[in-house]
């Protein structure tokens, strides 16, 4: 009798903690969930809404076709962005991978101090952009950084004043950028190449291949991966900086170091022109895509479809 | 082609003795195998030998030619590595000539020696793959190739064939001793298979804990082991160590084995060496391999001896059978007739040859006779 009477509560009790087993991770999920739905997908699906319409200083619902998009085009601003991103953009990257790349080789001759030295290239990373571009400000200032200290010690004829120099300052963002994002590749660099079979290198210098040529047939080729990252990461960076210009040059001097990130700002929230600004967020969120998605796509697919 | 000799090299990392003074020496076209457990030294005595690692004295001599201090590319030596090591962004045809382009060898010769060491070794069709486009014992036969299209004086292999599955490590294992005959190459060849060892050696090196413990050739290191450690670190199943004492018996000795028993067995010897006779009345420790203790497989001659032994257990393998006996109270494996049946515990005659009987001193382990 009694284990007749006891079983179904006991089945009841075991079946309310499958339940809870069963759908705890998502309980525990559903909120940030949630948010990401509202605030990431709903908010581009809101923007890219407002691009389409009259919106200026409030959100107006009035279809405008793609109007907005061609105001943007046809806006002389707008060109300086996205040349200035070009610029940027290329040279960051570049620079970054080459002098990343670089540093890593070194680092990796198993020299002394080397946790310290990588830390050090790494730190800038942890450092928000804000306080980058803050102190490349003050560094880059030419009463008050690189080019006063120079005056100081005595070298009166140095002269670096980039960031105040309308052809000039875009290559300002690119040193900031550059040191803040180049210890990071070093770090993705480093770690593909510890991630090399000692014993292939072995063989190579058997081979009789030389040091450099070992790096340049045998390993680099096979960091491939790590550059395809390295070049998707760097390139949204790029697209995406915001903070760096903000705090370095506020897009000046005029506006010769705008980005479509800073002429987005300036149109939605200062200028009153919230559909122009919409329309530019929607260029700048399909390009990132049009880089991203591939890219997460193999990533995500890569190790079950490839022979390696 | 070349001899190779190994002069008193010690390697040392920081204040632990790694190698402590191995002399090895071989002669050309010789197939030597360096064997012992795990951690011994023996990849470490490899790569000196091939340069990638320095000795901390000693010399290392290719041909008459010292080569301490000669970088791994000058020492025309070619390595297979146990990870086969090969280029992975690299073609199987590119891995081949990597070392060819390096010392600037004309294209239209790379080419000829690419297709002749894809034609011995059978692996045209697989030119143009990449490393991870090749199974297992493909890689292996494209390592082997990269070695082979060098022509060195000196092959080393560091364990080539521990990631290949049973089948393909026995079939390997003799195109490696066909290449050899046919290549008459000298080959230093490191394993921890003794099989490996005996079956492709013309000589074995033995070591432990970094020293050398026997070098001879398998014959002499599989019948005449220097010591205990030897005698039970080649051959499978072990040859069997059993503690005893040299007694007189008649005008000569014989081996009293007793072990928790109180009737001994008493095995007449037959006449020994003076360096034998010498520990009358001392402990010994007497091997013999288990195919030296039989039944009817054993044919009888004037030095087998018929021995009463306790059956604790049958083994059969297919071609023999193995059993665990008792003598004397100690246990001890023997190699029996295939379909010997007996049921556990049978008590009976079984024949023991003395031929090839081995007697190691029980202090020093050294072998006596
Ligand atoms: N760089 C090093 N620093 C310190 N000790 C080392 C170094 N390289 C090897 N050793 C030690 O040297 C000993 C011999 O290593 P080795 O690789 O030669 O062994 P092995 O005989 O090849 O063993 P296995 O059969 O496992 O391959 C080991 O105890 C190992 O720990
Ligand atoms: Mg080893």
């Amino acid at each position: 009798m009694m284990t007749i009477a006891s079983s179904p509560r006991q089945t009841r009790a075991a079946s309310f903690a499958d339940w809870l087993e069963v759908r705890l991770p998502k309980l525990v999920l559903a909120p940030s969930v949630l948010i990401t739905l509202v605030f990431v997908y709903g908010f581009i699906a809101w923007t890219s809404i407002l691009s389409f319409t009259r919106s200026k200083t409030i959100p107006k619902m009035e279809w405008a076709g793609v109007l907005q998009y061609a105001k943007v085009l046809g806006h002389e601003r707008w060109h300086v962005a996205v040349h200035n991103l070009m610029i940027f953009g290329v040279l960051y990257v570049l620079i970054c991978m080459v002098l990343g790349l670089l540093i890593a080789i070194l680092l990796d001759q198993r020299i002394r101090h080397e946790g310290t030295l990588r830390a050090i290239f790494l730190y800038p990373m942890a450092l928000s952009f804000i306080v980058t571009g803050t102190a490349w400000k003050w560094i880059l200032n030419p009463g008050l950084g690189l080019e006063k200290l120079a005056h100081d010690w005595g070298w009166s004829s140095f002269h670096f004043d980039w960031i105040i120099n309308e052809q000039m300052a875009i290559y300002t963002i690119v040193i900031a950028g550059v040191w803040q994002a180049s210890g990071f590749v070093m770090a993705m660099f480093l770690a593909g190449l510890r991630g090399i079979d000692q014993d292939v290198i072995k063989a190579a210098s058997m081979d009789g291949a030389s040091l450099p040529l070992i790096y340049w047939r045998i390993i680099i080729p096979q960091l491939k991966p790590v550059f395809v990252s390295a070049l998707v990461i760097l390139t949204h960076l790029a697209i995406k900086s915001y903070e760096l210009v903000v705090a370095l040059t506020g897009a000046g001097p005029g506006y010769a170091t705008e980005l479509p990130s800073t002429f987005m700002y300036a149109h939605t929230f200062t200028r009153n022109q919230l559909g122009m600004g919409a329309a530019s967020a929607v260029m700048m969120l399909l390009t990132v895509a049009a880089i991203m998605v591939p890219y997460l796509y193999s990533e995500v697919r890569g190790p079950r479809t490839s022979s390696h | 082609m070349s001899s190779l000799h190994i002069q008193q090299v010690r390697k040392s990392y920081g204040s632990t003795d790694i190698l402590k003074g191995i002399d090895i020496g071989i002669d050309d076209g010789e197939f030597l195998v360096l064997v012992g457990p795990s951690g011994c030294g023996k990849s470490t005595l490899l790569s000196m030998i091939a340069g990638l690692d320095t000795v901390t004295s000693g010399d290392i001599l290719i041909g008459n030619q010292r080569v301490n201090d000669l970088h791994p590319s000058k020492r025309d030596i070619a390595m297979v590595f146990q990870s086969y090591a090969l280029y992975p962004n690299m073609s199987v045809a590119e891995n081949i000539a990597f070392g060819m382009e390096m010392r600037k060898v004309p294209k239209a010769e790379r080419e000829k020696a690419i297709q002749d060491v894809a034609k011995l070794l059978q692996m045209q069709h697989l030119l143009d793959r990449r490393p991870s486009q090749l199974s297992g014992g493909q890689r292996q036969r494209v390592a082997m190739g990269r070695a082979l299209v060098r022509h060195p004086q000196i092959f080393l292999f560091d364990e080539p064939l521990s990631n290949l599955d049973a089948k393909l490590r026995v079939d390997m294992r003799t195109e490696i001793k066909k290449l050899h005959q046919r290549l008459k190459a000298t080959i230093v060849y490191v394993t921890h298979d003794q099989i490996e060892a005996m079956t492709l050696a013309t000589k074995i090196a033995v070591m432990r804990n970094g020293e050398l413990q026997q070098l001879g050739s398998p014959s002499e290191v599989y019948n005449k082991p220097a010591n205990t450690f030897v005698a039970s670190f080649i051959g499978s199943p072990s040859m069997n160590l059993i503690p005893g004492r040299l007694v007189p018996h008649g005008d000569g000795l014989a081996l009293e084995i007793e072990h928790n028993t109180t009737e001994g067995l008493q095995i007449p010897l037959p006449p020994q060496p003076d360096s034998v006779t010498a520990y009358v009345g001392k402990e010994i420790i007497a091997g013999l391999r288990p195919e030296a203790i039989g039944n009817g497989n054993l044919q009888k001659h004037e030095l087998t001896r018929q021995v009463q032994a306790d059956l604790v257990v049958t083994e059969p393998t297919g071609p023999d059978t193995l059993a665990i006996l008792k003598l004397g109270g100690f246990e001890v494996t023997a190699r029996l007739e295939a379909d010997a049946t007996y049921p556990a515990g049978h008590r009976g005659l079984f024949t023991v040859d003395l031929t090839k009987l081995v007697m190691f001193d029980s202090q020093t382990e050294q072998r006596i006779a």
